[in-house]
């Protein structure tokens, strides 16, 4: 590989776009070429600045408040009271809307504790030995360990180049049932990403909420639920599930 | 633009909210990116968010991200537009030949470089709305937004190779100043 073509891919070698093949042939280069390992360096040191920078800006109050009142306005939330309501009405239409109603709420509800739950989780895992059950900061080692513990195996990857640095893996307990936790590190700071099974394939964004002064993120992407917890800063987090799901793509494209 | 009836949907505003709205910050730092002006910033996010809520109907995923941005995208590529036509706004983009010509001379690469100092973040926003229109785009999708090469491709309407080589060229212009300080600082 020429320095010219190294130049290149070098970038894609840094955001986690190249595959495999490239990420040796790039590698074997740069441990041959000071140049570009020089700039390999520097562009590493360069992102990492960049995105620890406090150089993205924040939306003013005003422009949210001007967005927000130029939206229809929702209708005052129904209580549950309401839904009974609408079944003693006896109206096929209001009952049949009722029953939908009532999915929602349980299902919130049932977020809602699950949710709790994970925050639990993650406050055990602070206690002093119970954050990890395998000790490593290789993906192929941590991937491996989970097999046969869980009916699916969580995706493991390594996202220390991305700032977040996988120290292991721990078998977990949520909604009684068995969930592998991946463990990561952001500076001094403990992120648990919990991952479960789900009978739906839907794929739902990513949405943070904040529980007990945790932030938790939490989406649903190929038959997987995903909880991101820690005390890191909302945005941090958000970057932390940006850099997963980046690399879960990558690592599915290559 | 035509009023649907289902504009004045509650649920629809609803889910219109639940997906666009976490990434209000996220549109506004793009659009001040792209604009370097606070005032018309703020107008072409909600402008975007309007266009966006009356095209949600149509939106199919996968992500709400990048699909915001390319509405933003072109909000501020009329507001370019309006610029260069607008013979008394004071026009502060980088001309055409800036794509071609360096923003600062390239500094002699010394294998052995000493690490390179830490930058605040002014002098970082400074040199990022210095590069010229695609680079700062593309790298500031990059590096401040984390879309992917084939999301930055979507709202750029480029192709992954030129992403590619955009921010090639965006990152080794920001490193050169990088290191032109560092000779400086000698």
């Amino acid at each position: 590989m020429t320095c010219e073509e190294a130049e290149m891919l070098l970038h894609a070698l840094i955001d986690g776009e190249l595959d495999a093949g490239h990420t040796r042939d790039v590698e074997n280069h740069v441990a041959g070429c000071p140049r570009c390992a020089a700039a390999l360096r520097d562009y590493r040191e360069m992102s990492r600045m960049v995105a620890q920078s406090g150089v993205r800006y924040t939306a003013p109050a005003a422009l949210r408040q001007r967005i927000e009142a130029a939206l229809p306005q929702p209708k005052a939330a129904p209580n549950r009271r309401a839904v009974l309501r609408g079944f003693a009405m006896g109206s096929a239409v209001s009952a049949l809307a009722a029953t939908g109603l009532v999915a929602i709420v349980l299902r919130h509800d049932d977020m809602e504790r699950i949710q709790s739950e994970v925050v639990s989780a993650h406050l055990r895992s602070l206690q002093a030995g119970h954050l990890t059950d395998v000790v490593s900061t290789d993906q192929h080692t941590v991937k491996p360990w989970f097999n046969g513990k869980l009916d699916v195996a969580p995706p493991v990857v390594d996202l220390t180049a991305q700032g977040f640095t996988l120290i292991g893996g721990r078998l977990d307990y949520v909604d009684a049932r068995p969930i592998g936790a991946i463990v990561y590190k952001r500076r001094s700071h403990v992120i648990n990403l919990f991952v479960a099974q789900t009978a739906s394939t839907e794929r739902q964004t990513a949405r943070t909420e904040s529980l007990q002064g945790f932030n938790i993120r939490r989406w649903s992407e190929r038959g997987l639920n995903y909880w991101a917890v820690s005390d890191i800063a909302k945005d941090e987090l958000a970057e932390f599930v940006e850099k997963f799901e980046a690399a879960m793509r990558a690592g599915s494209a290559g | 633009m035509p009023i649907k009836a289902s504009d004045d949907d509650p649920e629809k505003a609803r889910r219109f909210r639940e997906a666009a709205l976490p990434y209000l910050d996220d549109a506004y730092t793009l659009a001040r990116y792209l604009l370097r002006n606070a005032d018309d910033a703020e107008d072409a996010v909600q402008e975007c968010y309007l266009r966006a809520f009356r095209h949600f109907d149509s939106y199919r995923g996968p992500a709400m991200k990048p699909w915001l941005f390319a509405i933003l995208r072109n909000v501020c590529r009329a507001e370019y537009a309006r610029r260069a036509t607008a013979p008394t706004s004071a026009i502060e983009d980088v001309p055409e030949s800036a794509e071609q010509t360096p923003l600062w001379h390239e500094a002699q690469e010394t294998p052995e470089a000493q690490m390179l100092r830490r930058w605040d973040s002014d002098t970082i926003r400074r040199l990022v709305a210095a590069l010229a229109e695609p680079f700062r785009e593309t790298f500031v999708l990059r590096e401040l937004q984390n879309l992917s090469y084939r999301e930055i491709a979507d709202v750029a309407a480029v192709p992954v190779g030129t992403v590619m080589s955009r921010l090639a060229r965006a990152r080794a212009m920001l490193r050169s100043a990088w290191l032109a300080e560092e000779e400086q600082r000698k």
